[in-house]
């Protein structure tokens, strides 16, 4: 019995704990972000690798996410009399919604991974700390620069991913099942407002953002030195980034009604 | 990292191309406007609008017009609706106003009828010819009471 509360309290203790080393990282970041050295360089190298190469995926899955929702949409409004009204429902699930979601999770599997991947390797191989040998700060070096991409690339990425999958909806509803395209556009602008809901897809993207870029490079820099470290870390950042997205968003959207 | 011309450009064009699709859904989805259209603004009473929300189109003959934007109540309680219309329209000073229905059960949008007036309205002005929405229910319940009042 005794043992068992003992148990439960050496695991808070070791949560607490972990929360405190993940602030202090977290703490870390910010200050090598906000005092120069602004290493430019490695922050545009890093957007290419977050932002650009992630392009054909966030295209394609927003075009048939579109398109799907085209199909669903249409069906079940078509039950109410109501298909003129696919522009707004897919307007509205999409950038209040599906867009930041999955554009999180489709990044988090892409360039999340990667991240930590890359990160944990370099602790294995003792990069890391040739780089500390040199004086050179690896969160200045390494780290900030990825999780400012990640805050770079998430907003633009979510605005793509929702212009793609407007058109996906466009071509499945309109091109396809033959509704008016004037009427789809018409629909999908009147229900869709700057202050609530594009504000909102832009503050959730960015919190997702910040997450992703905080649990990868988190993972990377405290994974073992070994191979299975290294996967360990991978596998924790695509699972762990998941559900804090899918909690997050809950809870923004519940806080805030974005 | 070997710093490559080719690899900057491919960031720049995904920044600006981000950027695009964040102005478009901003400005042209949602409909967010810098400035003053330099159009005019009037204003219509009515005792009933149903379902009519900002953003709805105005239109005279079907065409559209302008947009309103903004609906609150004056202070006789009736919904004061602000009409904000393109500019290089000229609408005679006893235009109406009339709230309709697009289909059946489609989006609820304002008419402008004009009249045969000299004078002009200017912006800022209100439209004194209104007719409220047209509401279902009312139409149904006032044929069934007319109905009952005959067999009397």
């Amino acid at each position: 019995m005794i043992g068992a509360i003992q148990r439960l309290g050496n695991r808070s203790v070791g949560i607490v704990e972990e929360l405190g080393r993940m602030t202090v990282f977290v703490a870390g970041v910010a200050r090598t972000l906000a005092m120069p050295p602004y290493r430019l360089r490695r922050i545009v190298d890093e957007v290419y690798d977050v932002g650009a190469l992630s392009l054909a995926i966030i295209c394609l899955s927003g075009l048939t996410v579109g398109a799907v929702l085209g199909l669903q949409g249409y069906y079940n409004l078509a039950r109410f009399g109501a298909d003129g009204s696919l522009g707004a429902v897919v307007g509205l699930v999409l950038v209040r919604e599906l867009g930041p979601v999955l554009t999180a999770l489709l990044v988090t599997g892409r360039a999340g991974s990667a991240m930590a991947a890359e990160i944990a390797s370099m602790v294995t191989t003792e990069q890391l700390d040739g780089l500390r040998m040199m004086s050179v700060d690896p969160i200045d070096y390494v780290v900030s620069p990825k999780a400012l991409a990640m805050g770079i690339a998430m907003p633009l990425l979510n605005a793509l991913f929702i212009v793609f999958a407007f058109v996906g909806g466009y071509l499945v509803g309109v091109s396809y099942l033959g509704l008016d395209g004037g009427q789809y556009w018409t629909s999908l602008e009147e229900a869709i407002t700057v202050a609530d809901d594009i504000a909102g897809s832009l503050l959730k993207s960015l919190v997702f953002g910040a997450l992703i870029a905080v649990i990868a490079t988190y993972r990377g820099t405290t994974s073992e030195p070994t191979a299975s470290g290294v996967s360990a870390a991978t596998t924790g950042t695509v699972v762990t980034g998941s559900v804090v997205i899918l909690v997050f968003d809950y809870v923004i959207t519940a806080l805030w009604g974005v | 990292m070997q710093s490559s011309p080719i690899r900057d450009l491919i960031v720049g064009l995904f920044v600006v191309s981000g950027l695009l699709a964040l102005a478009y859904l901003t400005f042209q989805v949602g409909g967010l406007s810098l400035r003053t259209r330099g159009g005019f603004t009037l204003y219509a009473a009515f005792d009933d609008i149903g379902g009519l929300k900002t953003r709805a189109p105005v239109s005279v003959s079907g065409v559209k017009v302008g947009q309103v934007t903004d609906v609150e109540l004056d202070d006789w309680l009736r919904a004061r609706v602000t009409l904000d219309l393109d500019p290089g329209y000229e609408l005679p000073i006893d235009t109406t106003a009339r709230i309709q229905t697009s289909g059946v059960l489609g989006d609820q949008f304002v008419a402008l009828e004009a009249g045969g007036g000299e004078d002009m309205l200017r912006s800022g002005e209100e439209i004194e010819f209104t007719e409220s929405a047209l509401s279902l229910e009312r139409l149904v319940g006032k044929f069934v009471n007319d109905a009952g009042l005959e067999e009397d």
